[in-house]
């Protein structure tokens, strides 16, 4: 079956409208995941809903508590803002990583959650800055964490009709920063090994106050290492704290062996990654310190 | 000596004449053509790696609305042993014909079975899959080693290499040669290091796909618009595997993105040109990229052993290498050139070679840029570089003190003429980035490379037009600039601006035969017909000037685009303009067999850094050094030093086919086929020597495929040094490496 109806619907109302009678659809928010799944065949849907006309899908507002980035907002417009990059320069990096400037000018970070990939880059970023998602559907919004949001390879928590609108960060605190790094052969157009996001908050004395550490490509679905952070909070993030943490991802991570690279070097290479990513996060309070 | 000495043009740089339509868009490649009421073809493709075909049923598939056509392998020709020769890889016609599509049984995944034409690429989709096919799965072998084992799946049942008479075995050929006493050199040798190498398969990855449109007529009369490296090929192994007399077809080549030697045979052109017939209309067909990496021919894998024997003084007295290549599941005669040519870069009087190539069940392996030399070569320059530090001599000095010359022969007897292989050695020697210190973890490798370089048939027509403009067909596709270098060449001769030439691809009808575009031999023999055709010009217009002052031609000179004798002089523009009256249109053509061909020979001197932690590869610093003759457009030779370095790079780090166990490759696209990108590079710094080619009137060496050859061994020894252990086993990708340093 080839795609059969294209709406473009300029609400939210109208979004919900156009996929209410239950046939097989698809939202589209950039597309470069879609439309390679569709012409690999992967993707077979009947009607292709676009959400990049709808006002509150494209936004990205910020006020004292929170940042909000819509959904089908642009990786581009992300990266251009004026504020998230220097907010989360982490997220940023995860964004910047994916594709080249032409897909960046069409992806979004809501597509890259809502794909599901385990290997997707901003996921592990989100996670790190404590993202919440917000849904819409039939029966009215929820908001769940952006760790729960995925529940396997290419699967989401979205119930049929449901919909992404936006991803809201809680406003870093001070003392507070992020970083994403990720292991690909090639330095672009590649897809992760593995990947880590960390957020950390280092207080005036060097004691870290907070810690999320999460991980990509190394499990079914990117995932939130609670034991990591435990072994970095209250410690001045001395090696024994980096090392008892590099352990916990590294017991975590339950990669599988395939063509991108071996379990056993997956499960190596993340424990490299968080080490690294903390260093980054801690260079980068130490320089807004200073 | 060579005719020309001096040059007014050559090495010169202009921007080349098929630039701007490339850069603005409208530079038409294979898939840019279609023609009105065209239908498009669409192959039906094996799901299992071997397999008997017990049936095909394509009457559902015939059934469909819009569906005007389907075939299957017994519309083309039974394939038997003739010969179909095109220079660099001369093949059998059953080597040929299954590659096209199958006859009865499947070799490997994703051979073409069946082929329907629809009116849209959709339905032709859909007819595809009503298409039925009944197999018998046959077990599958994609390892050499397991395919040459006793319980082995035999691909074929009839086929018997030299030397193995009694039972058909996997093993397609086994090549040996010896010269001198290899065995009693080894003997005197006072170092003797003896390793395995090996090389996975790989593809060309060109970027544009293959690509056709076939039209036939009720005359039976057959044209075809496709990318390819040789439509002389096409046409001449288009008429082989359908049987249509050779006159009857033509076949255009379009703009073409990229070869590498993938684009030397036919795939898809026999197919679109029998769906042509049968529908009665124009056929489309063009492959997806997953088809271009399961169902084209890539490059072989290959396992070397390589045995050298030195004096403790450094000469290279013994060597002895064994090559098992996989051939894919038809003969691509992998094992023959580095049985010939592995040790061709040194002066050996006793050494021993074998080739031997080995039947699985992957798509059959075609030529590929210098083909199996580079395998071939990781071996034997990694060896070599191992036994220079054995002897404790610099890997420069080692290879200088032993590297061939005028006058030293290789494997295959006859003496080298005027090479540069020396002369890129010192270049080598004496450049910055050898002589720089390696920077803190990283690691520095160098190796050298050869390659034969092909003469063969070219030919050329040159037209002058009456504004003193000049058309020149030739019949060899542009992979890299041959139209700018053609321009060129005709410019030297005619003495007339470069602007004013203008080059042309002309169909199999246009222009004399002409052999593909390979072999690193376009601008060397195509250029010698080009030459010739302008040099006749040139003693044209000097004859007509005579006539015109009544004086003997050979008193008349040519010089600065006029012809002169004494004070009078008549240019290229006016003897162009008064063509009618003076003589007739000036028509010049020129075709040959070139003889005039040269070895080319290369050096590069590679940085790399690995990232201890990560096992990943940075690539720092590479210098390509390399004998071009004479560089006709320097930028198209750096160009091609540049590109093959590259192909090199992505080769030794990160390239290779991965099969499953059911012979499926599963990397059959650019995601997870790592060709390098251009943030993986550095600038690759590339310097032209030049030993003039004697036997070539300007003195140019062919230089298209010498660059991929030394990459290998030279990023290998960069890694060993940067690393402290010893990879002799590629791809050097990040998870090998680490695996590698922790167990060391
Ligand atoms: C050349 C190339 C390179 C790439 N490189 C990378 C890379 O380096 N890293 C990486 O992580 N990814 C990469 N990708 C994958 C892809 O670009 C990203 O996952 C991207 O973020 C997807 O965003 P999109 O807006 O294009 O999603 P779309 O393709 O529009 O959507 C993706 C999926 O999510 C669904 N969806 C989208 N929006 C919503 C919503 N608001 N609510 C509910 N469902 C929704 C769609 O129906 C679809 O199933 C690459 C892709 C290409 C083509």
């Amino acid at each position: 079956m080839a795609v059969q109806e294209f709406i473009s619907p300029t609400s939210l109302s109208e979004a919900q409208q156009a996929v209410s009678d239950g046939a097989v659809s698809s939202w589209l928010a950039g597309g470069t995941d879609l439309l390679v799944g569709i012409r690999l065949g992967a993707r077979d849907p009947a009607r292709v809903v676009d959400l990049k006309q709808i006002p509150e899908l494209t936004a990205i507002e910020i006020d004292d508590a929170s940042v909000r980035i819509g959904a089908a907002a642009s990786a581009f417009d992300v990266l251009h803002n004026s504020d998230v990059p220097s907010l989360f320069p982490g997220l940023a990096e995860a964004l910047d990583l994916i594709g080249s400037t032409q897909i960046q000018g069409r992806c979004s970070a809501g597509g890259n959650l809502c794909n599901a990939s385990p290997a997707a880059d901003s996921i592990p970023a989100l996670i790190a800055n404590g993202a919440q998602c917000r849904i819409l559907g039939p029966d009215g919004e929820r908001m769940l964490a952006v760790e729960d949001f995925v529940v396997g390879p290419n699967q989401n928590a979205l119930a049929p009709g449901e919909l992404l609108v936006e991803l809201i960060l809680p406003r870093p605190t001070a003392g507070t920063s992020d970083s994403y790094l990720r292991l690909t052969p090639r330095t672009e157009m590649d897809i992760a090994v593995a990947g880590a996001g960390v957020s950390i908050t280092v207080d005036e004395s060097g004691n870290c106050a907070a810690a999320r550490v999460a991980i990509g490509a190394v499990a079914p679905t990117a995932l939130l290492v609670d034991a990591a952070a435990e072994a970095l909070v209250g410690s001045q993030l001395d090696q024994a704290a980096i090392d008892a943490a590099v352990e916990a991802v590294r017991a975590a991570a339950a990669p599988i062996s395939d063509k991108r690279g071996t379990a056993e070097y997956r499960t190596h290479v993340v424990g490299v990654l968080v080490t690294r990513a903390l260093a980054k996060a801690q260079d980068r309070i130490t320089e807004a310190r200073s | 000596m060579n005719a020309y000495q001096e040059f007014r043009m050559i090495g010169s740089r202009p921007v080349r004449p098929d630039g701007l339509d490339k850069v603005t868009g409208r530079a038409r490649y294979g898939a840019d053509l279609n023609m009105q009421g065209q239908l498009y073809g669409h192959v039906v493709r094996s799901p299992h790696a071997h397999a008997v075909i017990r049936s095909i049923d394509c009457s559902k598939a015939l059934a469909m609305e819009g569906v005007l056509a389907v075939m299957t392998g017994q519309d083309l020709v039974e394939p038997g042993n003739q010969m179909l020769g095109s220079g660099e890889g001369a093949m059998a016609l059953k080597d040929v014909v299954p590659m096209v599509m199958s006859q009865g049984k499947v070799l490997f995944h994703s051979q073409a079975v069946a082929a329907v034409a629809a009116t849209s690429p959709e339905l032709a989709a859909q007819a595809a899959q009503a298409v039925e096919v009944v197999y018998d799965v046959l077990p599958a072998v994609t390892d050499v080693h397991k395919a040459l084992a006793a319980d082995a799946p035999i691909l074929h049942d009839d086929r018997f290499p030299d030397g193995y008479p009694e039972e058909p075995t996997n093993l397609a050929t086994h090549i040996s040669l010896t010269v001198g006493d290899p065995d009693a050199a080894f003997e005197k040798a006072e170092v003797v290091i003896e390793q395995n190498y090996s090389v996975p398969m790989c593809h060309q990855g060109y970027i544009e796909p293959h690509a056709c449109v076939a039209r036939a007529d009720a005359a039976g009369r057959v044209e075809l618009w496709c990318c390819t490296q040789g439509h002389f090929t096409v046409r001449h192994y288009t008429s082989a595997v359908t049987g249509i007399d050779l006159g009857k077809i033509k076949v255009t080549a379009s703009e073409i993105g990229g070869g590498f030697g993938g684009k030397t045979t036919v795939y898809l052109e026999p197919l679109a040109v029998i769906l042509a017939q049968k529908s009665g209309r124009p056929v489309k067909m063009v492959m997806d990229r997953g088809d271009v990496f399961r169902a084209t021919g890539p490059a072989p894998g290959a396992e070397t052993k390589v045995k050298l024997g030195a004096t403790r003084d450094g000469k290279l007295i013994a060597a002895d290498v064994e090559c098992l290549m996989d051939s894919g599941a038809y003969n691509g005669n992998p094992a023959g050139i580095p049985a010939f040519m592995a040790t061709a870069c040194y002066k050996l009087t006793d050494a021993r070679s074998t080739g031997r190539s080995v039947y699985t069940n992957k798509p059959k392996i075609h030529a590929y840029r210098a083909p199996s030399i580079p395998q071939v070569t990781l071996g034997f320059e990694l060896a070599i570089t191992e036994l220079a530090a054995e002897l404790g001599m610099d890997p420069i000095e080692f290879r200088l003190l032993n590297a061939v010359e005028e006058g030293d022969a290789n494997m295959m007897g006859a003496p080298y003429n005027r090479i540069g292989l020396r002369e890129c050695l010192e270049v080598a020697r004496n450049h910055a980035h050898y002589k720089s210190a390696v920077a803190e973890g990283a690691g520095r490798g160098v190796a050298m490379g050869y390659w034969i370089n092909a003469g063969m048939q070219s030919s050329a027509t040159l037209n002058v037009i009456a504004d003193g403009h000049v058309a020149i067909l030739t019949g060899s596709p542009d992979i890299g600039g041959s139209r700018a270098s053609m321009a060129l060449m005709a410019s030297e001769v005619l003495g007339i601006p470069f602007e004013h030439i203008h080059p042309k691809v002309a169909a199999t009808d246009a222009v004399g035969h002409t052999d593909l575009t390979g072999g690193s031999r376009t601008t060397l023999a195509t250029g010698q017909a080009v030459i010739q055709a302008a040099e006749q010009c040139v003693a044209e217009m000097c004859r007509r000037a005579a006539a015109e002052w009544d004086v003997e031609a050979g008193v008349v000179t040519w010089s600065q685009g006029a012809a002169h004798y004494g004070d009078q002089s008549l240019t290229f523009e006016e003897l162009a303009s008064r063509a009618g009256a003076m003589g007739g249109p000036l028509t010049f053509s020129s075709s040959l067999t070139s003889t005039s061909t040269a070895p080319g020979f290369g050096v590069h001197i590679c940085d790399a850094e690995v990232d201890k932690e990560t096992g990943r590869t940075t690539i720092t610093r590479y210098t390509a050094i390399q004998d071009a003759g004479k560089a006709i457009h320097p930028d198209y030779v750096e160009g091609q030093m540049q590109g093959g370095a590259v192909q090199g790079i992505g080769w030794a780090l990160n390239e290779e086919y991965l099969y499953n166990a059911d012979g499926v490759l599963e990397n059959p696209g650019f995601l997870d086929y790592r060709i390098p990108v251009a943030s993986d590079l550095p600038f690759i710094d590339a310097v032209i020597v030049e030993v003039p080619n004697p036997l070539h009137p300007f003195g140019v060496k062919g230089v298209g495929e010498v660059p991929i050859v030394p990459p290998m061994p030279a990023i290998a020894e960069a890694v060993y040094q940067s690393t402290g252990v010893r990879f002799r086993d590629l791809p050097l990708n990040p998870p090998k490496i680490v695996a590698a340093l922790a167990s060391n």
